[in-house]
């Protein structure tokens, strides 16, 4: 008799214990992580992902999460790679649907992927500083945000730093656009054309073919040309080429400003002595001189539950990267909680709602100890990007400096670029764009 | 002209660095008459074998003699747990094993040293050199000249080896046919140990110039890609072919990078450029025509 009734009794302990913990259960936050940490570029996404998962770590436990909802994740690897990027989508979207985080895929190519799967799915994909820029335009693309910056806001910053260090004055100047000879590349050429045609300063686009570990003609050729400065949109090991062939033909890197893409640690430690003095935009700010950087150190490392095992990438210009994009997905979860209900883990749709009504202030930035790490964002259903600021920042040999305040780029030059393209897009695919005067 | 000459000399010594890897596929095929897929991964491996070591501390003389230890063992399993057991399969089924190798080293390389670029300084500055830059307005780098007198050292060596030693002659009749060279008790088995090896250090050399030159990072597997052109011109199966087969490639690309898209732009209007990615295939098909065997290539032969 005792015998039978013993598995009654465990089974029923079970039962009480999976009912208890389903009526006690913190709310969780889940995120999708398609990410990469091995392969090509794995090294990026190390430090990248590292930060983001770090600064989801330090709020759980600095205080215990968003208002009691805990950040949970799950990582899937793509290795850099569209086809497995998609199948990591597939594999974790059915995981995110009742709470989903912004998906950060680090990949101009993946996010394109799944540009058109996720706004079907109602899953928001944020692609900061990468990716369909034309998504800028909320009322196309709903689920898609490039936040902070996009490539052609970015090269129209770089030519409003360049135009500030020649007194304002552009006129009969000579840029060379060097770029990796891919949509990545020539996605800022539409900017930096409309800039050369307002600025009257003569443009000379110069593509470097993938992977770009051999760019002796074109260096020969910048060399002919005598530019006053040359823009560089590079990517992977085509940056450090492009350095020491610099170095090469003479041409000074202080003249030489890159994409976000050409301004990491990464990109600069190979070419050793070549990459001093070369400079890159960012949009955020690299060092453990930022507060909650060095807090994350504190506690997250301090309790042991660090993400990264090399622990030298903290303060890294990637690694910084990732804690700034998971700030600003926990802000939006903060916006979205005022909203739909404090403590309870937001859906992909409302999740949608908050990153495109996020307010980071100044005020806010230096309460959640992010003060100059990244720039003041306010988005909106037409302005997905929300900010279009980077800074300059400078390779001193050892450690990226920042040369610059946060530079706003064209806006009336560039955004009516991505609206043209955001309304081909709309009458390609049929879409018929929201009207943004009535979402709030 | 001045411009054009440079170009050209351009052209030239990066071709040099082209035939550097050439060589290693050249080595391979030669002794086994297999395209070895890993070459450009071996490269990859090689450097990041010296700074690894470097990294732990070793100087650069240490961490290249340790590099070229792991580079031979590297060859000396690959010839026990991969290809001892593919003698006399269709080449196929070899090249197919030189696949899985190529993914098994881009996999398991970064985990051993880590997968983040670093630089390697050989202690030779890419600079141009002063004399030449006053008095001819023209910019070669030492760099560059330096990596010509490896690669020609290197291809000296190991055409003398080829033809003039034992362990040479052996390596070619194995190549020729292995059942054949089983039967008149060539060790097929040391052979292949040994010719693996040499490859190993010819990536060796060239992993340490690319990475010098780059970076130590993954792209370097890609060096593979401008290696093919070279072997196709310059022929699989000869030393000497990989240097020249270089040579032309690396002017050729560079001249057409800078001339050609001019000349397009007239025609066609629009951006052109960044062509010498496929400029070099081109080149190659269109030498596979008229040469197939390549320019010092054996010609193949069968008896019907």
């Amino acid at each position: 008799m005792i015998k039978n009734f013993k598995p009654v009794l465990a089974a029923a302990a079970v039962s009480l214990t999976m009912l208890s913990q389903g009526a006690f259960a913190a709310e969780e936050q889940f995120f999708p992580l398609i990410d990469y940490r091995v392969g090509p570029y794995g090294s990026n996404g190390q430090a990248f992902y590292g930060g983001f998962i770090d600064y989801l770590n330090y709020v759980n436990l600095k205080e215990k999460g968003v208002n009691g909802v805990q950040m949970t994740w799950e990582e899937c690897e793509t290795e850099y790679n569209n086809a497995k990027g998609v199948e990591c989508y597939e594999r974790l979207k059915s995981k995110a649907a009742k709470s989903a985080g912004p998906i950060h895929t680090m990949s101009t190519g993946i996010s394109y992927a799944l540009i058109d799967k996720s706004a079907q799915d109602k899953l928001p994909l944020a692609m900061m500083g990468y990716g369909r820029t034309d998504a800028v335009d909320g009322s196309v693309f709903p689920y898609a945000f490039p936040l902070v910056t996009t490539y052609q806001m970015q090269a129209s910053a770089i030519v409003k730093f360049i135009k500030d260090k020649n007194a304002g004055n552009l006129a009969g100047k000579k840029i060379v656009y060097l770029y990796h000879d891919s949509a990545y590349g020539k996605e800022a050429i539409i900017a930096m054309e409309a800039e050369a045609s307002l600025n009257k300063f003569t443009l000379v686009q110069i593509p470097v073919a993938h992977p770009g570990n051999e760019q002796g003609a074109q260096w020969l050729k910048i060399r002919q040309e005598k530019p006053d400065f040359v823009v560089f949109w590079g990517w992977g090991v085509m940056n450090q080429t492009a350095l020491k062939a610099a170095q090469k033909v003479g041409f000074p890197r202080d003249k030489m400003i890159g994409s976000w893409w050409t301004g990491s640690e990464e990109d600069v430690v190979p070419a050793g002595d070549a990459a001093k003095g070369y400079m890159a935009a960012t949009w955020n700010v690299a060092g453990k001189q930022v507060p909650v950087i060095a807090d994350i150190e504190k506690v997250v490392y301090g309790a042991g539950k660090g993400n990264l095992q090399d622990t030298g990438k903290i303060g890294t210009v990637l690694y910084n990267r990732g804690v700034s994009a998971a700030v600003l997905s926990v802000e939006a979860i903060r916006k979205g909680q005022e909203k739909y209900g404090k403590g309870k883990a937001l859906n992909g749709e409302q999740m949608r709602w908050a990153l495109e009504n996020l307010n980071i202030t100044e005020a806010r930035l230096k309460q959640v100890g992010a003060t100059n790490l990244l720039p003041e964002i306010k988005t909106s259903c037409d302005n997905h990007e929300g900010s279009g600021k980077v800074k300059i920042q400078q390779w001193d040999g050892a450690k990226w400096v920042p040369v610059s305040d946060w530079i706003e780029g064209n806006k009336a030059l560039i955004h009516p670029l991505f609206q043209a393209s955001a309304k081909q897009y709309a009458k390609e695919k049929g879409i018929t764009p929201r009207d943004c005067s009535k979402e709030k | 002209m001045n411009f054009f000459f440079e170009v050209l000399i351009g052209g030239l010594l990066s071709g040099v660095m082209y035939a550097l890897v050439a060589l290693g596929f050249v080595m391979i095929y030669k002794a086994s008459g297999v395209f070895n897929f890993a070459q450009g991964a071996m490269v990859y491996l090689a450097a990041l074998s010296v700074v690894g070591c470097m990294e732990k501390g070793a100087p650069l003389w240490l961490a290249i003699v340790l590099a070229f230890a792991i580079m031979t063992a590297f060859g000396i399993a690959t010839e026990k747990f991969v290809l001892r057991k593919l003698v006399n399969q269709p080449p196929i089924a070899l090249f197919m094993a030189t696949i899985g190798l190529a993914f098994f080293i881009e996999g398991v390389a970064p985990m051993i040293f880590g997968s983040e670029p670093r630089a390697l300084d050989l202690g030779i500055v890419d600079e141009p050199i002063p004399w030449i830059l006053d008095n001819w307005n023209m910019v070669i780098s030492k760099f560059d000249l330096v990596a010509a007198g490896v690669a020609a050292v290197l291809v000296a060596t190991l055409a003398l080896f080829f033809q003039y030693t034992r362990v040479g002659r052996a390596l070619r009749a194995v190549a020729d046919d292995h059942q054949a060279a089983l039967s008149i008790g060539i060790p097929l088995q040391h052979i292949w140990a040994i010719v693996w090896g040499v490859a190993g250090f010819v990536a060796l050399v060239a992993g340490m110039m690319w990475g010098a030159r780059n970076g130590v990072q993954f792209a370097l597997t890609f060096t593979a890609l401008k290696a093919l052109p070279v072997l196709i011109l310059g022929g699989f199966t000869s030393v000497p072919g990989a240097i020249v087969g270089g040579l032309i490639i690396g002017a050729s690309e560079k001249l057409a990078e800078i001339y050609i898209p001019p000349v397009m732009q007239d025609l066609f209007g629009g951006n052109f450029g960044g062509i010498e990615g496929w400029f070099p295939y081109v080149l190659a098909l269109l030498f596979l025509l008229v040469r197939p065997e390549g320019l010092f290539g054996e010609k193949h032969i069968d008896r019907v």
